[in-house]
């Protein structure tokens, strides 16, 4: 019943806001915050549900992008590469993942894996510009990057391009689309272990439930919502580059999810889009270089406000109105800043 | 026969190149298990410092040896007292700061030095081995490599600040219960690493453009060779830097100096799988 209420609301605030949005900013901009959106909300998950940091969430953004254009050029139609562009990366994900997780590395190690992971694409795509570097027809074309690729049309009329305002409201239903999906994961028992795994792994162990599968699982979702947001990506900008495996790429997922608060699905949404927004306005002036202020926040955020923004405001809220809220409101809020701890702080198990 | 010889010199100079960059990181992420991502910016800083100083008309020298390391020494300082001494203990919040460190740096080089890429003369001239030419400065970078291992080593082995910075490490609450400032402690050993990165940096002035986003040439290759080496801060790094080293350069002979990177990366990803814990977590334990 409350789920159902809450699919409601969500969609309706989703689609209200679709609609309102483009009054305010232009629907190219839009199009592009959706789609970060997307890739915040696909570290939010693996990072905040199923305490798995990755270093390197833009590896598989890249590799859906590739993905994408790769197979377009060599299919012709779009649909198809849609689908593989989630696929392939949710694969690299499920393999990647499952050598770390099966290894049982943690923290430290598996932060700095999923980086030289991301380096490691970046280095090899940067150097792909020579005719012998082709999958199909498709030449990869290093440093340059591929253009001129099919983009998603509609489906009955492969005529009608899906681009400008069409594309916007496309990217917005996927993000709505994958948000709900993401609740639904979450709410179902697969997705209670995956927080009982983030909790406490040997408990879970102890429970009979194999740690290892599960956080393979995870990782391998994340990987699939990444490279549909790399896919979406490569449409709206029509040229993929290896820039989106670069580290910068990686730290700013980081930065909105932790900024927006992890630890919840709309925290990083509203942190890639919000961050996302002020890069933008930010990259209309000179004076002040836009990875400083990026990098301020960042610092800022960590030392200040832990939680995120949007965990803080939503108990602020709920102090305020402290004498309404029920009782299981109130205990789960608690429950979720004891949760916290054990994502954040624990580093120490490793050792 | 002249061939073997540059192979093995190079090779060499490999290893030198990545103990270099990883020393810094290595005592504070050794001895503090602090994770400094902001690694690559300090080497990055080092640089700068010394290509201004050289710009100043300070022999190249001293640039590279003494105003460098102080430089990056004192910033790191200033870092550990702003940002990482309210972080200890937290492992994944030091790292996500210090990443937001890294790029604060690298925003605030391109503002300072603007986005373009500028170097300091070799000091040394290049000599000939038989039938070929070879850089006169690798053999430098070989000696202040071996340098500064030995330097690393003696301190934590042979004084008194390196015994209790290694007391105070193991066991935080004895060596205050004995009357030494665990802060203090913490403080000079993280100011230390960051000096070890600068020298690095000064130290590689002269053989790489530098512009503001080289530091990400060095994360990575440093970070997984202290990684995979484990806590033993001088043996780990050894070992590690050792097989990494031989391994890039080894792939960078048979084909192309970025498939030997990749070849240093992937062999990382390889090793970490088998040794979780790095080289010094299974061998050499209790070693320094």
């Amino acid at each position: 019943m409350n789920l159902i209420r809450e699919i409601i609301l969500t969609a309706f605030v989703g689609i209200l806001l679709m609609f309102l949005l483009p009054l305010g900013v232009d629907v190219f901009t839009l199009c592009l915050l959706s789609i970060y959106a997307l890739l915040g909300l696909s570290l939010g998950f693996i990072w905040g549900f199923g305490g798995i940091l990755c270093f390197g969430q833009a590896a598989f953004f890249g590799l859906g992008a590739y993905a994408y254009a790769i197979s377009a050029i060599n299919i012709g139609t779009p649909w198809g590469p849609f689908f593989i562009s989630i696929i392939v990366p949710a694969l690299v994900a499920a393999v990647f993942g499952a050598m770390l997780f099966y290894g049982r590395l943690n923290d430290v190690y598996l932060a700095v894996l999923t980086l030289v992971f991301t380096l490691i694409l970046y280095k090899f795509m940067n150097v792909t510009a020579g005719e012998e570097y082709v999958i199909g027809t498709a030449r990869l074309g290093g440093y340059n990057g591929i253009p001129g690729f099919e983009t998603l049309s509609l489906p009955w009329d492969p005529s009608e391009y899906l681009y400008g305002e069409s594309l916007y409201y496309f990217c917005l239903v996927l993000l709505l689309a994958c948000y709900l999906g993401l609740r639904w994961v979450l709410r179902s028992p697969f997705g209670r272990i995956v927080v009982a795994v983030r909790e406490n792994e040997l408990r879970a162990e102890l429970m009979g439930y194999d740690v290892r599968l599960i956080k393979t699982a995870v990782f391998a979702i994340g990987g699939g919502v990444a490279g549909l947001a790399g896919c979406l990506y490569a449409n709206w900008a029509e040229i993929v580059t290896p820039n989106l495996f670069s580290l910068g790429q990686s730290a700013e997922i980081i930065i909105w999810v932790i900024v927006g608060g992890a630890g919840t699905l709309a925290g990083p949404i509203l942190g890639a889009a919000g961050l996302g927004y002020l890069k933008y306005l930010l990259g209309q002036q000179s004076l002040i270089d836009n990875t400083l202020v990026m990098g301020a926040v960042l610092v800022l955020a960590v030392l200040l406000l832990p939680r995120g923004i949007f965990p803080t405001i939503a108990d602020l809220f709920q102090k305020r109105t402290g004498s309404r809220s029920s009782n299981r409101k109130r205990s789960s809020s608690r429950k979720r800043r004891a949760r916290r701890r054990p994502i954040r702080e624990g580093g120490r198990n490793g050792e | 026969m002249d061939y073997a010889a540059v192979v093995i010199v190079e090779i060499c100079y490999a290893i030198a190149v990545l103990v270099l960059i990883s020393a810094g990181l290595a005592v504070v992420f050794g001895m503090m298990r602090v994770i400094n991502l902001a690694h690559g910016e300090f080497i990055t800083l080092g640089g700068y410092a010394a290509i201004t100083a050289h710009g100043l008309g300070v022999p190249i020298y001293l640039c590279i040896l003494i105003v460098a390391p102080v430089v990056v020494g004192l910033f790191g300082l200033l870092v550990e007292r702003l940002i990482v001494r309210f972080l200890y203990g937290r492992l994944i919040n030091t790292m996500l700061a210090t990443w937001g460190l890294s790029l604060l740096m690298i925003g605030g080089f391109t503002m300072i030095f603007g986005n373009t890429t500028t170097g300091i003369p070799t000091p040394i001239a290049g000599f000939t081995l038989g039938r070929y030419q070879m850089s006169g400065y690798n053999l430098f970078v070989i000696l202040m490599a071996v340098v500064t291992i030995a330097i690393v080593y003696g301190v934590l082995k042979t004084t008194r600040a390196g015994l209790i910075a290694r007391g105070a490490m193991q066991n935080p609450e004895m060596a205050n219960a004995f009357g030494y400032n665990t802060s203090r402690v913490y403080m000079m050993t993280f100011t230390a690493g960051a000096a070890l990165s600068g020298l690095a940096g000064g130290v590689m002035a002269p053989l790489v453009g530098l512009n503001p986003a080289s530091g990400a040439n060095y994360i990575a290759k440093s970070f997984i060779t202290v990684i995979s080496g484990g806590t033993a801060v001088v043996s780990g790094m050894l070992s590690s830097a050792t097989l990494f080293g031989a391994v890039s350069q080894i792939f960078t002979f048979l084909s192309t100096s970025v498939i030997g990177e990749i070849a240093l990366l992937v062999a990382a990803v390889v090793l970490l799988r088998l040794l979780p814990t790095g080289i010094t977590g299974r061998f050499l334990k209790d070693r320094i």
